[in-house]
């Protein structure tokens, strides 16, 4: 291979940029790229559900996708909660939304224009350590509201024999513990690995065609590329599965927090 | 041994978890698609749980990767 074709790293695609530098009481607040997604991902929520809500009567095409949407979280809530799982639906689905939508504009090909890449909003910890706090603080808050003290009985499932006790909890509570935190690792390490993995595909391609021999473009772009394309479409699998599992999950810790299991 | 390349291989060795995973993961859908096939009626009611046990088995394949991650940049 050539050497001087220049080495990809496939970590600049999580490099935080500032675009407008800003410096509060010591405190680093600048715009960064990361806010710019999320301001896209926001607008592009704000306009798909725009679209969506006129209510009318026969609903076009457009109100039947966010017809749709709504409709998949509430089944989704509701199977998993109960009656009572109709409060938390417009939590569940804005965090759906807008890890799908996240998730979706990291993979858009913003790169065709000169200059600009995509940046996934959902590939810094920080920000899924903040949905996933934003999920397990409700379930602590509506744990503690509804039931009290009487929340702590989580940790003993019912049927637990007496010479367990001393263990059953112990093992229930690490596990209720464990949960931001596999939630939050779970999404971004899901999209770091995916992105890293495209990139360094990518770099297979280019260098491959900047490569002196003849025969490396043929036998390593050629198949690097195709292989490239089917890791997108599982890449955008990937997204849209995340996306649901931590719905999933969210809805399941909420049933946990209102029925006490 | 130079610590470097005892980084290098202990990230390369995290790859096996990552590879065990995968085989968590195909056990998992082949398992629900075992089940599915004898029962198809039964099958659409599972699907939640189908995502958690993916979810709760790729977990700990992304926990590998988080590993090689840690020793390859961080450590």
């Amino acid at each position: 291979m050539a050497g001087e074709s220049g080495k990809i790293d496939p970590m600049h695609q999580f490099q935080i940029e500032p675009l407008a530098p800003l410096n509060i009481g010591g405190y680093d607040v600048s715009f960064t790229n990361s806010s710019l997604f999320m301001m896209i991902v926001l607008g592009a929520l704000w306009l798909f559900m725009w679209g969506g809500m006129k209510r009318d009567l026969v609903p076009g095409r457009w109100q039947m996708a966010v017809e749709g949407v709504t409709g998949f979280v509430n089944n989704m809530v509701s199977s998993s909660v109960g009656p009572e799982g109709k409060k938390y639906v417009p939590l569940v689905f804005s965090l759906f939304m807008f890890i799908l939508m996240a998730n979706f504009m990291g993979m858009m090909p913003f790169g065709i224009v000169p200059g600009v890449h995509p940046f996934t909003v959902t590939s810094h910890l920080t920000v899924t350590a903040v949905l996933a706090v934003l999920s397990f603080g409700t379930v602590l808050v509506v744990g503690f509201w509804r039931h009290g003290l009487h929340f702590f009985s989580l940790f003993v499932p019912h049927g637990t024999p007496w010479w367990l006790l001393w263990l059953i909890p112990l093992i229930e509570l690490f596990s209720f513990l464990i949960r931001p935190f596999s939630l939050a690792l779970r999404l971004f390490v899901a999209m770091t690995a995916g992105h890293v993995l495209m990139k360094v595909l990518a770099g297979f391609v280019i260098n491959g065609l900047n490569a002196q021999a003849a025969w490396v473009p043929l036998v390593v772009s050629i198949p690097s590329f195709i292989l490239m394309i089917g890791i997108t479409l599982l890449e955008l699998l990937v997204c849209a599965i995340q996306a649901y599992v931590f719905a999933l999950l969210t809805s399941l810790y909420i049933n946990d927090a209102v029925n006490l299991h | 041994m130079d610590a470097e390349a005892a980084k290098l291989i202990g990230a390369g060795l995290a790859a096996i978890g990552a590879g065990l995973a995968a085989g968590g993961v195909g056990n998992v859908f082949g398992s629900f698609l075992q089940g599915a096939l004898r029962n198809p009626a039964a099958a659409d009611g599972q699907q939640g749980r189908l995502f958690i046990g993916f979810a709760a088995a790729e977990l700990l394949g992304l926990l590998a990767f988080v590993v090689a991650m840690i020793l390859i940049f961080v450590a």
